[in-house]
């Protein structure tokens, strides 16, 4: 039960429709595979190339295809109800980009950006370090002037797929402490000096790798530093506004997958002499369950919205990564309640969808520190 | 080299056929590409590809055949042809070979023409050859690899031992096999560019057929559906059930 296409235009439905069968056929039935062996999905992301999904929002004289972002959030979505990891390897993809597109000079946009939607790169993003988490001001990765460029050093952690992508974004001191001292760079795979140090061992998203980066004199030219010195900061808020609709969309396919699951298992399951959803005491949950996920997508849409209109949306995408977040906690647990003991055995895919979602809770800012930017965005204006 | 690729729509085979009297229900029931025509378009691409020139869908069938079309045109056909007449509704296997080698000549000079080996829907697996005879084309059947140079084509054929390699001069007819190759997906870019490539739609008098040409001769006796599968048997165990299980494999031939 997927999201409705009525309301969507021509060229919107068309490429969901793509997207949807990609999913179904090839991205679905390998997840759990990847997920069991913690291995990168590579090849589905060659494929995600060839299909043209690379650049979905990016403008078209830089390969991409120049479509709202809330076309793009819906590929997410669809993506996401299919595996999960590999969505949020694309959201992550598409924050670097996002930089870049917004942020970058000319020259940058022709090297990186055009390179990143055609498939050819793909991107990663660090800001977090190990003593710098919510706290992303505190960062201590320094960026010192060097010829032609900078030389940077220090350790970045939890950085999805920062070992396998091909570009990273990566935010580092060039100044005094505080927000004013950050930079933004992009790092390419196999700058000397810099590389992943380690691979985090997961509860889930277990083939989405999550590496600790070690920088250590790593030069990257000067021609790679996105946007002004001092400006990383701001570049790096941005993005996570952009990256955080795509967490919002990534957690409302996750929870469509496990309303789907939900659906069919009871609808399967016979007690008492008839399917376990006849009962109306599992309706009302299921009813709960859908409702959350439509008010979701509904809530990340309008953001999405605002964000194609050029509006201010934080307070709107802030909302959607905290709101559709937890909807995949809730839906996801109760899907594993509506499984019975089936739902706490590896053989169905719901201990893993609820094992997944907590992650979701966490990424791109806690929901602690949406609650933080709406609350203060609310008493600002 | 130009290529033309026979193409069919149907019923989705993933969903349960409907019946309309003795024919398969075709109207208002969802639509595809034959899946086995989706091996033959990537067929006719790889060959664009190495040696180039352009790939021709031809298709007969309702106007919402042209999705066929679309869907082969997204992956990187050039153009297609759809006859579509009501007079053509209940075709047979040889008035529709009819039809085909009629748009197929009217559409332009090929040096090769594709089809499956047979329609997922139908069935027959006779079309492909009906075709070749009136096109009065060499044909190839069950292509498992696909080799052009210098005006012949070497195909391995798939028999039940293991292939036969055959060689043929072009022009030819070629019929190929499920897994031949892996069918590529329509690219987005693909999908929208398929919108504007031309897709011609001819009657049958636009082909110059009439009367004989396209009566129907063949008549559907009957159908039935295929007998469901009964539940397996359930054996207690009273301490025999291995030996049980065992003779029942050996009887099957399993072990």
């Amino acid at each position: 039960m997927p999201a409705d296409l009525r309301l969507l235009d021509d060229e919107q439905r068309a490429l969901i429709q793509m997207v949807r069968e990609f999913a179904d056929e090839v991205a679905a039935p390998a997840a759990a595979g990847y997920e069991e062996r913690s291995e990168d999905p590579a090849a589905l992301y060659e494929q995600l190339a060839q299909l043209d999904l690379t650049g979905i929002a990016y403008p078209e004289d830089y390969n991409g295809l120049g479509l709202p972002y809330e076309t793009y959030l819906m590929v997410v979505e669809e993506i996401a109800r299919a595996y999960l990891g590999f969505a949020v390897g694309l959201s992550v993809h598409t924050l670097c980009a996002f930089a870049v597109n917004s942020f970058g000079s000319e020259e940058l946009k022709r090297d990186v950006l055009a390179r990143l939607c055609s498939g050819e790169w793909f991107g990663a993003y660090s800001l977090s370090e190990p003593g710098s988490g919510s706290d992303a001001v505190a960062l201590a990765a320094k960026a010192s002037g060097s010829d032609g460029g900078y030389r940077l050093s220090g350790s970045k952690v939890f950085c999805t797929r920062g070992n396998e992508a091909d570009a990273v974004l990566v935010m580092a001191r060039t100044g005094a402490a505080g927000a004013k001292g950050i930079s933004a760079f992009i790092v390419e795979k196999g700058t000397q000096g810099f590389g992943g140090s380690k691979k985090e061992d997961k509860m889930g998203w277990r083939s989405s790798p999550t590496w600790m980066l070690q920088l250590d004199d790593a030069f990257v030219p000067g021609s790679r530093r996105v946007g002004a010195e001092g400006e990383g900061f701001r570049i790096a808020l941005a993005s996570l506004d952009s990256g955080r609709l795509g967490i919002a969309a990534c957690s409302t396919g996750l929870a469509q997958a496990a309303l789907d699951e939900a659906l069919r298992f009871t609808a399967e399951r016979e007690q008492f002499g008839k399917p376990v959803n006849q009962n109306q005491g599992l309706q009302f949950m299921l009813a709960d369950m859908a409702t959350q996920i439509a008010a979701g997508r509904a809530l990340y849409r309008h953001a999405a919205r605002l964000r194609d209109a050029g509006e201010s949306y934080s307070i709107e995408a802030a909302q959607a990564k905290l709101f559709c977040s937890d909807t995949a906690m809730r839906v996801t647990t109760d899907a594993v309640q509506l499984h019975g003991g089936y739902g706490y055995i590896t053989e169905y895919p719901v201990e893993r969808f609820m094992r997944e979602a907590k992650a979701l809770q966490i990424v791109e800012g806690t929901n602690q520190i949406q609650r933080l930017v709406i609350g203060r965005k609310l008493i600002q204006s | 080299m130009n290529i033309a690729v026979c193409v069919k729509h149907i019923p989705d085979p993933n969903v349960p056929p409907q019946m309309d009297g003795k024919y398969l229900k075709r109207e208002g029931i969802q639509g595809v590409l034959d899946p086995g025509d989706e091996f033959g378009v990537e067929a006719g691409l790889l060959l664009k590809e190495a040696h180039g020139g352009e790939v021709t869908l031809v298709s007969m069938g309702p106007a919402a055949a042209q999705e066929a079309i679309r869907r082969g045109l997204s992956m990187g056909a050039d153009k297609g042809v759809l006859v579509t007449d009501d007079t053509l509704k209940g075709a047979d296997a040889l008035v529709t070979a009819r039809v085909l080698a009629a748009a197929i000549k009217k559409a332009g000079q090929f040096d090769l023409v594709v089809a499956g080996v047979e329609s997922t829907d139908g069935y027959t697996g006779t079309m492909p050859g009906s075709l070749a005879e009136l096109l009065d084309l060499p044909q190839v059947t069950f292509a498992k690899t696909i080799e052009v140079t210098d005006g012949t084509v070497k195909v391995n054929r798939q028999t039940a031992e293991g292939y036969h390699v055959v060689e043929c001069s072009l022009p030819a007819l070629l019929t190929v096999t499920a897994g031949v190759n892996e069918p590529r997906y329509a690219s987005f870019k693909g999908i929208m560019a398929a919108k504007k490539k031309p897709v011609e739609t001819w009657s049958v008098a636009d082909l110059g057929l009439a009367g004989e040409d396209v009566a129907i001769k063949q008549d559907v006796a009957g159908q039935t559906p295929a007998e469901e599968r009964k539940a397996g048997e359930v054996i207690t165990d009273d301490g025999s059930a291995a030996k049980r299980i065992a003779d029942f494999l050996q009887e099957a031939k399993v072990i």
